[in-house]
């Protein structure tokens, strides 16, 4: 599985700083005039979304081009996508164009690991179902370690649904590896009773965890979960786990407030508080780029033979 | 197959006879004989082999009429027939739903025709399985059915399964059989709901959705009286309960299928859809929990629970993917593999589970033994030490089996259907 | 820039030489030796560029950047100018992408003054094939508009496979095209000197440079 990057468990903490330390480089290219290098060029990447989210694909595509590979977008609107080509089709016909790396984002949790079945090239989850978006904790643990120095014995909060979300998966996951203490909190039925087994904790009072946070992670929360009856309405919601402007205040001086946007302003978060200075949610974003670039160069800029497979195992250094 | 032919030297295990020895068996104008009654038999050496009644499924799904893209009538036959099958249970759960007499008979012609096995359709208990007016059960009965299901569906009131129960009693040995399943804790879930469903990102189906509706149908067993028979149990809490009632004396058996004895949720982290199953793979204890039920008798047969799907329908991703797994061809195999084999459950206790109780539950004459003189031959020789690997190509049409790739250690050599030698050396002979 | 060794733990970034034992190079240079060097080629830069008013060193990470800054020290030691520094690492502009098995490990580029019309001296400790330079070029290139770019390396040792020369050297050393040169110096290795192992044979590593 050296090949593909699928899940945050296909990496262990060797390769996770290896990641990082590789977009710190990458972050320079994005500070200089010419924000682009040749380590791709004549590569081809794929962006294949079956959801649509203009934000994570165009932070791939940047991230494609920056590093001078060819980009080809497959999105659902007018491609054979939504005209209802299956899954395995699709896989085949990027296949026989040449795809190096298959960038995928699917509704269904595991369609990233089932199209591996079929395609040679690398693949990259974006994000399936409530499964995994493996690049999006990387990212996060990436701004967490730039502002704050560290990942280990940071004390980090997930706020919200985590049962549906598969950000809280592959952050939980990740911060786990990475030596930090993660609490999830929010109301019991968004919360998945056997979270604990992941080595985290589990609260249902956010005002209680605050004081003793580095970061606090907003999630999401979806009104059609309400509608299925996990709370019973976003006013309760948001007046109990909403991170407001008093609440705001009870977090340590140089706590970070966190989300992987997009926001619903006023629910999970104030508006004032996602303004606020320590609300580093524009950096993750800019740091999405140099992460992704570096996933990508990590996982395609080796040749991936037999002796040793490419990807992002930390391994021997150049010549 | 000449018209006499002498099977020597198996072990003849016959539960129903009480029977577990090397013994000659003689087939002469489709009945057992005698062994000595033709000394001019064609002899088969059966050395090393075992024979016994020939294995009959309580549940499978046979697809036709509706979806013979999936399997047919002849080709679930033929899948049968190589697994050691000598008699199926088509549920009718197709498309016309089996819940009048035009269904079943045309089912059944179809299965005459076929040759290979007795097809012995499943009549519904409600009409389109809609769960609300009772099919018609007397025509059916006289079309030769003896057990009813909603099959993929639970009747979704106490007042109907009550009536079902109550009305059965009219006829002689039906048996109501029940998927249990509470639609609305159940709603959504793709696998087992625990640690595993959580971590993979897939809604699930918590036990209970199981357990409360066993629940709910011993206790209107108990009142309506009938005979209660329980799908393919998946939970541990299922078995307790099934143990208890039972003791109580309420008229209840159950199956489980081999993959549920088998597999768990464990093996769900590939998302490989062949797993997907309804009810679902659920954790380590509750398999070994089914295992001991079936050692102890409180879950009484095997059935398989054969469900075909259309390749392209499974391969897609796994929540899209349908529900189910084949099992005819590789029952038997997978029983003597992973509990024979490894000393959890008797070679006898496997073919009582596999032929004799199913037998005795539809009411099968021909089938499930005793194999004594004057009785129609359906019986199946099988190596219990060979092994091999589940691989296409299969008899049955579809190809979605949750042993696939699998090495197994156990597999079909002859089977007799009506005195006619329909697998030779595990080859289909029509 | 040198090569590294599979077996040697990694200090941040850039591993050292010295904790490796092998049969042990022969030492071509030593440290009075390379300090001479450098003192020489630092008196050539400003010969050649009449003063250091209009030089930037921009050294090849790993170990040109330290080299780089040595030579920057010198001239300020000799004529009292202080010449920017920078480091580039050319990780991203090499030939070799996806020919090796893992993705080439990268290091920190940091060029934090113009280029645009200065004459760029281009530190490297080794020169061997000449695609290393060649990367740094294109890499320059992309950095803005040099009106010049000189090279200087601490060691030649021939075999070049691109058209391309330097214009002060510490050392010309003669080698066969199979053995390896490697340079330690105290910034990462902990001492100064100039290695020369056999051939290595599985994995050799010809520091391509």
């Amino acid at each position: 599985m050296n090949r593909h990057l699928l899940s945050i468990q296909d990496v262990d903490a060797e390769d996770i700083v290896r990641v990082l330390d590789t977009a710190e480089s990458f972050r320079e290219v994005g500070s200089r005039v010419i924000k682009k290098v040749p380590a791709l060029r004549g590569r081809t990447v794929v962006n294949l979304f079956y959801e649509d989210s203009t934000r994570t694909r165009i932070s791939f595509e940047l991230a494609a081009k920056r590093l001078s590979a060819d980009v080809i977008n497959f999105s659902t609107s007018g491609s054979s996508v939504a005209k209802g080509e299956s899954l395995k089709d699709t896989a085949l016909t990027l296949q026989a164009m040449g795809a190096d790396a298959i960038v995928i984002r699917h509704s269904s949790s595991g369609a990233p690991l089932t199209l591996t079945r079929w395609v040679n090239g690398s693949v990259l989850n974006a994000g399936d179902g409530t499964h995994e978006h493996p690049t999006q904790a990387l990212l996060d643990l990436y701004t967490m370690r730039d502002r704050l120095g560290r990942l280990e014995g940071l004390r980090v909060a997930i706020v919200g649904d985590v049962l549906h979300s598969r950000v809280a998966r592959s952050l939980s996951f990740a911060l786990v590896k990475m030596g930090a203490e993660t609490t999830l909190v929010g109301p019991p039925t968004l919360i998945p009773p056997d979270a604990p087994a992941w080595g985290v904790e589990v609260g249902h009072d956010l005002e209680a965890v605050l004081p003793k946070l580095d970061v606090c992670y907003l999630l999401r929360v979806q009104k059609e979960r309400q509608r299925q009856r996990y709370f019973p309405s976003v006013r309760e919601y948001s007046r109990l786990f909403g991170l407001t402007r008093s609440r705001v205040g009870l977090l340590p001086e140089e706590a970070l407030v966190m989300h992987p946007g997009p926001m619903n302003r006023g629910i999970e978060i104030d508006s004032d508080v996602a303004d606020l200075p320590r609300a580093v949610i524009e950096e993750q974003v800019t740091n999405g780029i140099a992460i992704r670039m570096s996933l990508l160069y990590l996982l395609l800029g080796g040749s991936g033979s037999a002796a040793e497979p490419a990807g992002v195992r930390a391994g021997t250094a150049d010549g | 197959m000449a018209e006499r032919t002498l099977f020597r030297g198996a072990r003849v295990i016959d539960p129903a006879a009480g029977r577990d020895e090397v013994a000659d068996v003689l087939v002469a104008d489709e009945v057992i004989a005698s062994p000595d009654a033709a000394p001019n038999a064609t002899v088969v050496d059966c050395g090393g082999l075992v024979l016994a009644p020939g294995l009959v499924d309580l549940h499978t799904h046979v697809r036709e009429p509706g979806r013979e893209d999936k399997e047919t009538v002849e080709t679930a036959s033929r899948a049968a027939a190589l697994g050691g099958f000598t008699a199926i249970s088509p549920m009718a759960n197709t498309d016309p739903v089996a819940d009048s007499a035009a269904v079943i008979h045309e089912v059944r012609e179809l299965g005459a025709r076929a040759g290979l096995v007795d097809v012995l359709p499943v009549g519904a208990i409600t009409r389109g399985l809609e769960g609300e007016t009772l099919a018609e059960m007397g025509e059916m009965v006289e079309a030769g059915v003896r057990m009813f299901s909603d099959d993929g569906r639970c009747v979704p009131t106490g007042r109907v399964l009550r009536n079902a129960l109550s009305y059965a009693r009219t006829f002689d040995g039906v048996v109501i059989a029940e998927h249990c399943e509470d639609a609305s804790l159940a709603e959504g879930g793709h696998m087992h709901e625990g640690f595993h469903s959580y971590s993979l990102g897939l809604a699930g189906q918590p036990r209970e959705a199981e357990e409360v509706a066993v629940a709910r149908d011993l206790a209107v067993a108990r009142l309506a009286g009938g005979r209660l028979h329980l799908c393919h149990l998946s939970s541990a809490g299922s078995v307790e309960m099934v143990r208890r009632a039972k003791a109580e004396g309420i008229r209840v058996t159950a199956e489980v299928t081999p993959h549920h004895v088998v597999f768990s949720d464990e093996d769900l982290v590939t998302y490989d859809t062949n797993f997907k199953v309804n009810p679902p793979l659920r954790s380590p204890d509750d398999r070994d929990a089914l295992v001991r039920g079936l050692v102890d008798g409180t879950i009484d047969a095997v059935a398989t629970d054969h469900a075909p799907h259309a390749v392209e329908e499974k391969e897609a991703e796994f929540d899209l993917a349908p529900f189910g797994t084949i099992g005819l061809e590789t029952a038997l195999a997978a029983i003597l593999t992973h509990l024979v084999h490894p000393g959890h459950l008797s070679l006898v206790r496997a073919v009582e589970a596999l032929s004799t109780t199913p037998a005795r539950i539809l009411g099968a004459p021909d089938h499930g033994g005793p194999l004594e003189p004057g009785r129609r031959a359906s019986l199946v020789l099988f190596d219990p030490d060979a092994e091999w690997v589940v691989e296409p190509p299969f008899g049955s049409k579809s190809r979605n089996s949750a042993f696939s790739g699998r090495a197994l250690r156990g597999r079909i050599v002859h089977t007799v259907y009506g005195g006619t030698m329909v697998v030779a050396d595990g080859k289909a002979q029509r | 820039m040198a090569d590294d060794d599979d077996a040697l733990p990694r200090a941040a970034g850039r591993p050292s030489l010295m904790a490796s034992s092998g049969p042990g190079p022969s030492r071509l240079m030593d440290a009075t030796e390379i300090g001479r060097a450098l003192t020489r080629v630092a008196h050539e830069i400003l010969e050649r560029n009449k003063g250091a008013e209009r030089v930037v060193f921009v050294g090849i990470a790993a170990r040109g950047d330290d080299l780089a800054r040595r030579l920057a020290g010198e001239i300020e030691r000799i004529e009292g100018t202080r010449v920017p520094v920078g480091a580039l690492d050319i990780t991203f502009y090499r030939d070799d992408i996806g020919m090796r098995a893992e993705a080439p490990e990268v290091h920190e580029t940091r060029i934090d003054f113009d280029i645009n019309g200065r004459t760029i001296v281009l530190v490297d400790d080794v020169l061997f094939t000449g695609r290393t330079i060649r990367s740094a070029m294109d890499a320059l290139i992309d950095f803005g508009r040099p009106s010049a770019i000189q090279l200087a390396v601490l060691v030649d040792r021939g075999h070049r496979q691109l058209p391309i020369r330097a214009d002060f050297v510490g050392k010309n050393l003669p080698t066969r095209v199979d053995e390896d040169v490697r340079v330690a110096i105290r910034e990462v290795d902990g001492e100064d000197a100039v290695l020369l192992d056999e051939a290595l044979g599985v994995g050799a590593r010809g520091g391509e440079t």
